[in-house]
């Protein structure tokens, strides 16, 4: 994907550009509002990366402009302010996802490759039903059949499994889960979702030779199958 | 200057500038205000009477004057001049007699007591007030208010009578005028004096102590000195003041020490790592872990800020623009629920009960930051309790105007002393320090609390902790909260498969097993 980076912490943006570079994504970077705006107007880029705090044109008013402007183009805001209210100014004003500062490298990561993901899905209707590899989950009848062997599972369970699902091949994160599953935004402190996520593995495994919720050391979950194992 | 003041090493200005402040204060001003008041009313009563006292003798005076013009006049046309003038004669030798004169058409002194009256009097006839004189001695040396007729053959008739004692009235009372004055006057600046110097002794010594307290003694207090008077009233409001900011500032400085020491441990650790790594890792496996230890260290840390500036953040109060209509029982459910699994793994039932329609002004993040925090440390210290002990319940309801909600385990708890203090900064009780945790998960649920205009408590559950927290409920507006809530994700209500008590089933108390007896005879104890 293509990305941009607003951000007037010049190392901060390099590292990030870097990072980027080395996932296989094409990332540019600019350094304060208003070269920022004049290069995410062209939109060309599948996702933008704002500060909020930015040099002659703050973060949230650089948003507002694009959306003025009719550029859709999926916003990530990165900000400081890791408060409850501030999230909700960030969302308010456009953009679409919001992490405080400091965050983990594959956290962003993460969120930015959903968000590039929902854009590129977002023409097509949203699907009734997901398929990956032998699993299946029908959003209509709440049915999820493994190797059409039925699973039940909890309401909970199956949005876990359906966020996981709708992402399937990326990483979401513990703290993406707790977003989308509960809704929660604040970090919890123990591993509450790990034991949410290996009772829904627990159920889908069990019986089947090979798993299909990987955990991904230092940044969270993957939902695929892998090679060879696909039935 | 008086020898006492000669003696004291008092520097002239210095004296000069406390005259200048006494004149200044409020107490002085109003005593010249009211001085100049009375002084004012003085005057006037005093001008009435001695303008009446006037007239009245003015009166008596040409009353006088008109009966004895009237007995001359008798004489006269009785029997002309010549009886005039003996009856002149022989008036003017009686003791307190009035004045007369006859003279000649030229002025010529014919007959009277009057030696002399200015020339310009006797011209014109009618009444007049004038000098005269006895005598030729003492040409003008008396006052008198006199008539003058004009006798047929030129001659002039005066008759007149003395206004000494009218004078000396006015004089008196001029003098009682003066006197009263000047005691007005002298008493009222005395007065203004005394009351000015005792309040700017006692604004003086507020001043100082102020000072002192500025300079850092933090301790000074104002005196009070126990008349209930308007200072009294200042200083001691001044004085709970004083306490309050005396409290607030110990507070900020064990906050200070807290932080320094409970982040300078974490931070020195972290460096002590990154250097171990440095010195000693040689295979990239070390280095790695090595690493993967640091940033744990450092994401602790950041959890430790982030929990400090939100925090300070809700206890400034800033944040009350957030508080929506919500129902702190979804709220529960929902937790409830999230933790429900955490709990089953570490051997623990959470058992969660929350009635419908709980609304509180309130902000669902927080709440639910509040209640993971909870439930976090009911865990953390009901993990290994085994058999009924082995609970943790989460329960919230209608408790009259207030929606209560409990969480209590059945952990080590909090002894009576520390209660208070658990919910302070980085407050970690001693049996605490041997598990993970930073000390702010309480100090962030009370803050929580307070924004929400809540009160937290903290019970023994005998054995364990319990928390209750009481919310100010809500009437339920139109609005379902669900609506107001920023961006639900993804929506519906979750049903939760533990009670949905919509019956107060269970009292916490109840729930809470006895030390005594492990196991399950305990609910003849908790019988009252």
């Amino acid at each position: 994907m293509r990305l941009l980076i607003i951000e007037d912490d010049r190392e901060a943006a390099a590292y990030l550009v870097k990072a980027f570079r080395e996932t296989g994504h094409v990332a540019d970077s600019a350094h304060d509002g208003l070269d920022g705006y004049a290069l995410a107007r062209e939109g060309t880029y599948d996702v933008l990366i704002v500060d909020r705090m930015l040099p002659k044109l703050d973060g949230l008013s650089l948003i507002r402009s694009l959306r003025e402007q009719n550029v859709t183009t999926p916003t990530l805001i990165l900000s400081a302010l890791g408060q409850v209210d501030d999230r909700v100014k960030g969302l308010r004003a456009g953009g679409d996802d919001y992490l405080p500062k400091p965050y983990a490298f594959s956290e962003l990561l993460a969120r930015t490759e959903a968000l590039a993901r929902r854009q590129a899905g977002s023409g097509a209707a949203e699907e009734t039903r997901y398929r990956i590899g032998d699993l299946e989950l029908d959003r209509l009848s709440h049915r999820v059949t493994r190797a059409g062997r039925e699973i039940p599972l909890q309401p909970r369970e199956f949005r876990l499994l359906e966020y996981l699902m709708r992402h399937a091949g990326q990483v979401v994160t513990r703290t993406m889960l707790l977003e989308h599953v509960w809704d929660y935004h604040f970090d919890p402190q123990t591993n509450v979702i790990d034991v949410h996520v290996s009772r829904l593995r627990g159920k889908l495994d069990k019986g089947f030779p090979s798993p299909i919720i990987h955990t991904i050391r230092g940044a969270g979950y993957v939902l695929r199958v892998d090679e060879g194992a696909a039935g | 200057m008086s020898d006492a003041s000669a003696g004291a090493p008092v520097p002239a200005e210095t004296r000069a500038a406390r005259f200048q402040k006494l004149f200044r204060t409020t107490a002085f001003k109003l005593s010249l205000a009211y001085l100049a008041i009375f002084a004012l009313c003085a005057f006037l009563a005093l001008g009435y009477v001695a303008w009446n006292a006037r007239a009245v003798l003015d009166d008596q005076i040409v009353s006088t004057i008109d009966a004895e013009i009237n007995g001359l006049s008798e004489q006269y046309n009785a029997g002309g001049l010549r009886r005039l003038i003996t009856v002149v004669e022989r008036r003017s030798r009686e003791p307190g007699a009035s004045l007369y004169l006859v003279t000649t058409a030229g002025g010529d002194h014919v007959v009277g007591n009057v030696g002399y009256v200015p020339a310009a009097v006797l011209a014109t006839p009618g009444q007049s007030e004038t000098r005269y004189g006895r005598n030729d001695s003492d040409a003008e040396a008396h006052r008198a208010i006199v008539r003058v007729f004009t006798l047929p053959g030129g001659f002039r008739l005066l008759v007149g009578r003395d206004t000494e004692e009218r004078d000396r009235l006015r004089a008196v009372i001029g003098r009682a005028f003066v006197t009263s004055l000047a005691a007005i006057v002298l008493l009222g600046v005395i007065g203004g004096w005394l009351a000015a110097s005792r309040v700017l002794r006692r604004v003086d010594a507020m001043t100082q102590t102020t000072r002192a307290i500025m300079a850092g003694d933090l301790d000074g207090r104002l005196h009070v000195a126990g008349n209930g008077d308007e200072l009294d009233r200042l200083a001691s409001s001044l004085n709970q003041m004083l306490e309050r900011i005396g409290e607030l500032m110990r507070g900020m400085r064990e906050v200070s020490d807290n932080i320094a020491h409970d982040l300078k441990t974490p931070l020195t650790r972290l460096r002590n790592r990154a250097d171990e790594a440095l010195r000693r890792g040689t295979t990239p496996e070390d280095l790695r872990a090595a690493l993967e230890a640091v940033i744990e260290e450092g994401d602790g840390l950041i959890r430790v800020f982030n929990a400090l500036l939100m925090i300070a953040r809700l206890e400034s109060g800033s944040a009350q623009e957030m508080l929506v209509p919500l129902d702190v029982g979804q709220a529960v459910r929902s937790v409830g629920e999230l933790y429900e699994a955490l709990a089953e793994d570490q051997g623990l039932t959470l058992a969660v009960q929350a009635q419908d329609d709980l609304m509180i002004a309130g902000n669902r993040e927080l709440i639910g930051q509040a209640l993971a925090n909870l439930i976090d440390n009911a865990l953390k210290y009901g993990a290994g309790s085994v058999g009924t002990q082995a609970r943790v319940t989460l329960d919230a309801r209608r408790a009259g105007d207030m929606i209560r909600l409990t969480v209590s385990d059945h952990g080590p708890g909090i002894p009576q002393a520390e209660r208070a203090r658990v919910l302070d900064r980085f407050v970690r009780l001693e049996d605490a320090r041997s598990r993970p945790g930073f000390g702010l998960g309480l100090s962030l649920v009370n803050a929580v609390v307070h924004l929400h205009h809540g009160t937290l408590r903290l019970f023994d559950n005998e054995p364990g902790l319990r928390i209750e927290i009481d919310f100010p409920a809500q009437a339920r507006v139109g609005l379902p909260a669900g609506d107001i809530q920023p961006a639900p994700a993804s929506g519906g209500p979750v049903p939760t498969p533990p009670s949905r008590a919509t019956e107060v089933a269970i009292h916490p108390a109840v729930t809470a097993p006895s030390a005594h007896p492990p196991g399950r005879a305990s609910m003849s104890q908790e019988a009252p």
